[in-house]
């Protein structure tokens, strides 16, 4: 028991210091993905006392996190330097990729948010 | 130089073949378009069956009233007195592509009509199918399998048979948003760009808007990703193909009236869901395995496993008891007939007369793909050649379009575009291989007689080339073209592993050290006699492909024709009856039939019926179906109860048309008998057998159907001999109590009766009253006649 939680320290010790070798850049597009997520949490958290109705309001919201947060996922792995697949893709294209997604992720948001 | 020479006429190479492809593809859309012209030539420019007819009524109501009005129409003049809210219980795609079409060409002031517009879209968008044929094949293996893939898919009869001009149903326009959706999803898997995934998304909404069939879709993507992970094939480009579509495929699936809410509570897309987050939790391990040491991944993973599994069992164990809580575990009727092939017969017996619902027998297979039955194996082979994920993926899309056409013949449709690609990729392999050998063996003969000739540097192949040692550097010149050759090259190598070690002996090696690989030769007189059959192979399915097309499709159905020596006959009987409807019948009187004709009758007699092909409410079809199973006066009971003023019955006696009503009774009183316990189906047969002449039981003989099919039936020939059934009927000479004959059409295949309004007096009754108390008389005793109306 006791190797199991030294086990676990040092796996978050080694994990906690791989991870701050990571660019600025690719920790920012983390971050938005954890508020994104935080977000559907909280909304899901409203809908369990609130009631889901209307159904669609909270499925769109729901979803529009998720979304954002995946496009930004497939945008950090484009972006991200070791990613050998996707050394001849300029970020700026990776960018302009992910803002278009996203434009249409929310006008469909938009139109089923009711 | 002279690389750069070659290199010069490899771009023109490149330049013409570009050209020519083009040139090919637009003669592919000419074919696709062409082939599917029979029935217009042959009959007219009309609509076909049944179910065209009612979408071909709602774009008369987008053009007429806009789409406002069409996206929240109620409409009354069907399944009266329920309605049907047309706006949520339509699929969209069709009628929005034909009524877009319909404007677009309006507004340039080319004058179509909505009918033109509608009978011409299936063939249109046939040969965009054939198109988007020629993309995803291209992407799956490459152009010339493309081209291939793509004429054939012009012409199979699977797919000529649900578009032909005039059938104006959802796979016209449906056949084509899949082969879109499946081709940019590929090219997202192969180019890991999101923008393509975007387009995916757009075009799967499409597919979503056009045909119930898109659960296909929904189910088969995330199998294939399923299968990447399994066999190690994770990538990035995956992740990127399979998450955006999730996420923004649910939500434009619920954008859809018709699917809703159902996009995130049925169990039809529960599989997506799973495999959403199957993905995310493989992405996440290949994220930390990349991160962290050998040593300590070891030690998370046995960390994670412990704790993981627990938590995994709880949230396992609160789904299936979510979904065992509901009876059909969360799937729709149609579905689960799909995954079980017996549940309809069982439960649903509306979904288990239609006839397109059947499975498929053996010949029905060979009549609809035809020569693909055979190339389908050696397409799967060559796509294992070199395995990628777009050719598992055809594979799967192959294997699992092969399962669901077993199911129902209907599902054949599914399977043309699979098939069609595997052979294409089977012919376009074998093809090369053969010209490669042929070009081998010619320039082998030439290179014998001349040393370093610079006539084989121009063909460019890179076969040739390495059999002449000065032009060893031309081989590595990257033109597309000898690359494409290369790869076909390492493709048909393991095709003949036979020929293998006599064709090494007879190639001339100047160099051992090389990047490529040997190429694959068979002998010259082989591969010219196999490519004088393989052409003759693709000339005998063009022929049967153009055959099926104007003989077996081509069939409106709503008009028949017969030859007999003197001359071709037309049986235009039913528009002849749903005309008559219209001219003398008041507009909102209610007509009763079965339901087959509901679609026709609204759209052509226009005129309010009580069921229709929808077949969405199985009570008030049986309850349609009780009334023509039970005596005359309980069926005017019932009719009289819906409104109805007219009876249409369809029958073929006379003329020997076998689709009639007398045919579908026993669906009638199946269906019927499913809801009203009083209907029993042993009642109709005589020792188990459906029969209509002498020896039926009397409940057949004096049920309504039996009646109004065969009323005055004798008068025709003296005897009531019927032509379907090839016996004399049973009740020959009877008068209706309760109906009244309207019209009957030219063959008597169409009926038309009229519902007698009940008597305002009833004579006898009050006359019986008076003489109640004293002992009746003798006067009275012969002259009481049967009242029908008591």
């Amino acid at each position: 028991m006791a190797k199991a939680t030294n086990d676990a320290q040092l796996l978050i010790q080694s994990i906690h210091k791989a991870y701050a070798a990571t660019p600025t850049n690719l920790k920012i597009i983390d971050l938005y993905v954890v508020y994104a997520v935080m977000t559907a949490l909280i909304q899901v958290v409203y809908m369990a006392m609130v009631g889901s109705f209307p159904f669609n309001s909270f499925l769109s919201g729901i979803l529009s996190c998720v979304g954002t947060a995946v496009l930004a996922v497939c945008l950090r792995i484009q972006v991200n330097k070791d990613n050998k697949e996707f050394k001849d893709l300029p970020p700026e294209r990776a960018f302009a990729d992910f803002v278009l997604c996203n434009l249409v992720l929310h006008l469909v948001i938009m139109n089923f948010l009711g | 130089m002279a690389k750069s020479k070659v290199e010069g006429s490899g771009s023109l190479r490149n330049a013409f073949g570009g050209v020519l492809s083009v040139f090919i593809l637009l003669l592919i859309g000419v074919l696709a378009f062409s082939i599917r012209l029979f029935s217009v030539i042959k009959y007219e420019s009309v609509i076909h069956e049944f179910d065209p007819y009612f979408n071909y009524r709602v774009t008369q109501f987008l053009s007429k009233n806009g789409i406002y009005e069409f996206w929240n129409w109620f409409d009354d003049r069907t399944w009266y007195p329920l309605g049907r809210v047309i706006g949520g219980t339509v699929y969209p795609g069709l009628t929005l592509t034909a009524g877009t079409m319909w404007w677009l060409a309006n507004s340039l002031n080319i004058p179509l009509s909505v009918e033109t517009v509608c009978v011409f879209t299936a063939p249109v968008f046939s040969a965009f199918a054939s198109w988007a044929t020629y993309l995803l094949t291209k992407e799956v293996k490459g152009p010339g399998a493309g081209i291939t893939a793509a004429v054939i898919l012009a012409m199979v009869p699977s797919y000529i048979s649900r578009s032909v001009a005039g059938s104006y149903d959802n796979e016209a326009v449906a056949i084509f948003a899949l082969i879109f959706t499946f081709y940019l999803y590929i090219k997202t898997l192969n180019t890991g760009s999101l923008f393509y995934a975007t387009l995916n998304s757009l075009a799967y909404f499409y597919m979503v808007c056009s045909w119930g069939g898109y659960t296909f879709i929904i189910n088969l993507i995330p199998m294939h990703v399923l299968l990447c992970i399994v066999t190690g094939r994770y990538s990035s480009r995956l992740y990127i193909a399979y998450a955006p579509l999730v996420v923004l495929g649910t939500l434009l699936a619920a954008l859809v009236p018709v699917v809703g809410f159902n996009a995130v509570m049925t169990s039809e897309h529960f599989g997506s869901f799973l495999v959403f987050i199957i993905l995310h939790v493989v992405a996440l391990v290949y994220y930390i395995k990349g991160i962290l040491t050998p040593r300590l991944f070891k030690m998370a993973t046995t960390l994670v496993l412990t704790v993981g599994v627990a938590v995994c069992a709880v949230v396992i164990a609160i789904l299936i008891a979510l979904v065992a809580s509901s009876p059909t575990k969360g799937w729709s009727g149609r579905s689960l007939s799909l995954l079980d092939p017996t549940y309809a017969s069982k439960y649903i017996p509306i979904i288990a007369s239609v006839s397109e619902h059947q499975p498929p027998t053996w010949p029905s297979y060979f009549m609809d793909i035809n020569v693909l039955a055979f190339l389908v194996p050696a397409g799967i082979v060559a796509c294992f050649l070199p395995l990628s994920d777009a050719s598992s993926f055809a594979v799967l899309y192959l294997v699992t379009s092969v399962y669901f056409s077993g199911v129902m013949v209907r599902l054949m449709l599914v399977l043309a575009p699979a098939a069609c690609i595997m052979s294409g990729i089977a012919l376009s392999e074998a093809f090369g291989v053969l010209t490669r050998s042929i070009k081998f063996h010619i320039n082998n003969f030439f290179v014998d007689s001349h040393t370093n000739t610079p006539a084989t540097a121009k063909l460019g192949d890179s076969t040739s080339t390495e059999s002449s040692v000065p032009h060893q550097n031309v081989v590595k010149s990257d033109t597309t073209a000898k690359s494409e050759v290369v790869k076909k090259e390492k493709v048909a190598r393991r095709k003949q592993k036979k020929e293998k070690e006599l064709t090494e002996n007879a190639l001339v090696k100047p160099v051992p050290a090389k990047k490529e690989k040997w190429p694959l030769v068979l002998p010259f007189e082989a591969s010219f006699v196999s490519i004088l059959l393989l052409i003759v192979l693709g000339g005998l399915y063009v022929l049967h492909c153009v055959w099926a097309a104007a003989e077996a499709y081509s069939a409106p159905s709503i008009v028949l024709t017969s030859h007999s020596h003197d001359g071709m006959h037309v049986f235009d009987d039913f528009r002849e009856a749903y005309a008559w409807l219209r001219h003398n019948t008041e507009v909102d009187d209610k007509v009763a039939s079965w339901w087959d004709y509901g679609y026709q009758t609204t759209a052509m007699a226009n005129r309010t019926v009580i069921v229709d092909n929808n077949t969405w409410n199985n009570t008030h079809i049986a309850t349609v179906g009780t009334a023509m199973s039970s005596p005359e006066k309980a069926a005017w009971e019932i009719f009289n109860s819906l409104d109805v003023k007219y009876v249409l019955v369809v029958f073929g006696g006379l003329v020997g048309y076998p689709s009639d009503d007398i045919n579908k009774f026993l669906w009638m009183v199946r269906i019927g008998g499913g809801v009203f316990p009083h209907i029993k189906e042993a009642d109709y047969l005589r020792d188990g057998h459906y029969r209509v002449d002498a020896q039926a039981t009397q409940t057949m003989l004096n049920c309504l159907m039996y009646k109004l099919s065969y009323y005055r039936f004798v008068e025709t020939d003296g005897k009531g001999f019927d032509r379907v059934r090839r016996y004399e009927i049973g009740k020959k000479h009877f008068k209706l109590t309760h109906f009244e004959e309207v019209f009957t059409t030219h063959h008597w295949m169409v009926r038309i009766y009229k519902l007698k309004p009940q008597k305002n007096r009833i004579r006898g009754k009050s006359k019986k009253s008076k003489l109640g108390t004293k002992s009746s008389s003798s006067k009275q005793g012969g002259i009481t006649r049967k009242n029908p109306w008591n």
